[in-house]
């Protein structure tokens, strides 16, 4: 009863700390746009008279001073609004959200590969260390990380899209909608052209978990009760799969959540390279046109996204393993 | 105890090349790079700077081995005229200037936060702790990614290109100071608990001399191992950023530039603008981390010992 209230208290503390992160974020957007973004610019272009200005920027409360504006874009964030963007002519969480579909599937394909490949090679390079195999893995691993994600990307279109034309080398193809989510997941000509980006985004990924689940595995196969489980006679491959595994995959699902800040790093440079059009690229073409709403509102909602993703890491983790955090807690 | 390991004479380096002839070999590949990008105004037949000595006549011809092409382009040139061969030495001398200046900075500032927080601890450690949990957490491509497009919707893509070089170094130096500052950290803790740091404080040394002379020269190879790898990682966000159109211009391209420049042609056939300085670019990352993975298992004792 008392373990179960002190975890509630942290997780409401995580909650209230991950509010105050969100709030923090948007200060920063709404001084980005103060310092940055002239909204006058935005509605009515340059040519206009001052006097015109003036009235507008009277009727649109611009001339307050800063700590109502800023009260005002708090309250406007809260329902949801972050201003108009300047090339779409819409509200700039409408046209960032419009790209997260196909983001989030590029992710999501990623995500699988380094899944399905990262715990049985690292499983494996923790278990025979000496092999060759294991060998070639971390030596590959190593030019993986050594091979900028873009120059992966490019490399993979010239094989099998250049030469080979086997696949598309650009954009997301055919999408079928999903009531408002638009799913290239369903089409042939969507997966086709899903392939190379997933993979490219998981070349740079794969090798960083091939380390982190064999470190996390050497670890746990050093503790007694491996030795133990071996001792009384249970097979080598329940030990790996069943025990120490399990028990590796905590440290696992704490550092992996880390890497988010670096995922979306990456995902903008595939996106770029395949232009793709995902909400990377939408950002891309908002800093090269100087969209300041849009360039705030993608900056807020990734950042919510990061905030989003973190807390669930460390409740999850709590939900793992309730000893370490609680620890956090105090 | 340390003084025969900090001791690098021409015979450990031999020991040393001896031991690892990978490891020699991409040393060999990095000085051979280095030099030639550090003497690029004396090799480079061209000035890839000055856009009024090339001629859009001479654009997209392909390196000499292929066909149409022009003795005086070694490797071909790009859509503007200029000569790829110039143009990757002077990148290179660019993403390596980046590189190793940012990690100077990362350096200047996370090491003696480290020592501070190590040698210390209580409230000064558990505050230098804290703020590199925090940045790290923010992973430094996103962070860079962010500060350099922000500064380019700001200022406008003309007044980015001028202050592109310091903008770069500073951005990817304040943001990866966290790895230093740790290494630094952890390094100090151990030599600060040893036997001759309570001798040296015995016999009357301030807290700075202890620091400066005896736990600074004993927690260098760990130092210099990260900074190997830091550089590498350095580079890349360089090239990473200015292929996002976020670093170096055009008129000044780094090796990510050229790339990115190229990326454009390689659907018509003009693949060398890209393949060829991705190919330097692959090439100095490799080595870059196969010597610090060499220099970690040369310095790191524990790691001998296995």
């Amino acid at each position: 009863m008392k373990a179960f209230a002190s975890a509630f208290a942290f997780a409401a503390t995580r909650l209230f700390q991950a509010l105050l992160v969100m709030v923090a974020i948007l200060v920063i957007a709404f001084a980005v746009r103060a310092s940055l973004g002239d909204p006058l610019r935005e509605i009515m272009g340059q040519s206009v008279p001052e006097e015109e200005r003036a009235e507008l920027r009277h009727e649109l409360g611009l001339d307050a001073p800063w700590p109502v504006q800023l009260a005002r874009y708090l309250g406007d964030a809260a329902t949801g609004d972050l201003g108009t963007s300047i090339i779409y002519k819409r509200p700039t969480v409408q046209v960032v959200l419009a790209k997260f579909p196909a983001s989030f599937e590029l992710v999501l394909g990623a995500s699988l590969i380094v899944l399905l490949l990262s715990v049985p090679g690292g499983v494996y390079c923790a278990v025979r260390p000496n092999s060759l195999g294991a060998k070639l893995i971390l030596g590959v691993s190593v030019l993986g990380i050594s091979v900028p994600v873009f120059l992966t990307g490019i490399f993979l279109i010239t094989v099998f899209s250049v030469w080979l034309g086997w696949l598309p080398a650009f954009g997301r193809g055919e999408t079928i909608d999903l009531g408002p989510w638009p799913t290239g997941l369903f089409a042939l000509d969507g997966l086709k052209h899903l392939l190379l980006p997933a993979i490219t985004l998981s070349s740079i990924m794969l090798p960083l978990f091939i380390r982190l689940v064999r470190g996390a595995m050497l670890d746990e196969l050093a503790h007694d009760y491996v030795r133990t489980a071996r001792a009384k006679g249970v097979r080598p491959l329940r030990v790996w799969l069943v025990h120490a595994l399990r028990n590796a995959l905590l440290p696992l699902v704490a550092v992996g959540g880390l890497q988010i800040g670096t995922l979306i790093a990456y995902t903008l440079l595939t996106e770029t390279v395949f232009q793709w059009p995902g909400m990377g690229f939408l950002f891309l073409e908002a800093v090269t046109r100087s969209d300041i709403p849009l360039i705030t509102t993608y900056l807020v909602l990734v950042g919510l996204f990061f905030v989003i993703t973190n807390t669930i890491v460390d409740l999850v983790s709590l939900a793992l393993d309730p000893r370490v955090s609680l620890e956090g807690a105090r | 105890m340390s003084a025969s390991t900090s001791h690098m004479g021409p015979r450990v380096l031999a020991g040393f090349a001896a031991e690892r002839p990978g490891a020699a070999f991409t040393a060999l590949l990095l000085g051979i790079v280095g030099l030639a990008s550090l003497f690029a105004p004396l090799i480079a037949p061209q000035d890839p700077f000055d856009l009024a000595s090339f001629d859009l006549l001479d654009a997209e011809l392909p390196p000499i081995w292929q066909q149409g092409s022009d003795a005086r382009f070694l490797l071909g040139t790009d859509a503007q005229g200029r000569d790829l061969f110039s143009a990757i030495l002077y990148g290179t001398r660019i993403s390596l200037f980046v590189g190793i200046l940012a990690v100077v900075i990362q350096a200047a500032i996370g090491v003696p936060l480290g020592l501070l927080a190590g040698f210390f601890g209580g409230k000064v450690d558990a505050l230098v702790t804290r703020a590199a949990d925090i940045q790290l957490s923010l992973s430094t491509l996103m962070m860079a990614i962010i500060v350099m497009a922000l500064f380019r919707a700001g200022l406008g893509g003309q007044a980015l290109s001028q202050f592109a070089v310091p903008l770069l170094v500073l951005v990817i130096g304040l943001a990866e100071w966290p790895v230093f500052a740790r290494t630094t950290r952890a390094a100090t803790l151990v030599e600060a608990a040893k036997d001759y740091v309570r001798a040296a404080r015995s016999v009357g040394s301030s807290d700075r001399a202890i620091v400066q002379r005896h736990i600074l020269p004993n927690i260098l190879s760990p130092l210099v191992i990260i900074a190997t790898t830091q550089v590498a990682g350095a580079i890349m966000a360089e090239a990473a950023l200015s292929f996002l159109g976020l670093g170096m211009p055009v008129t000044k391209p780094s090796l990510g530039t050229l790339i990115r420049s190229g990326y454009d042609l390689m659907f018509a056939g003009a693949w060398w603008v890209t393949v060829l300085p991705g190919l330097v670019l692959i090439g100095v990352l490799i080595s870059v981390n196969v010597l610090g993975d060499a220099l970690r298992d040369a310095l790191d004792p524990r790691r001998r010992a296995s």
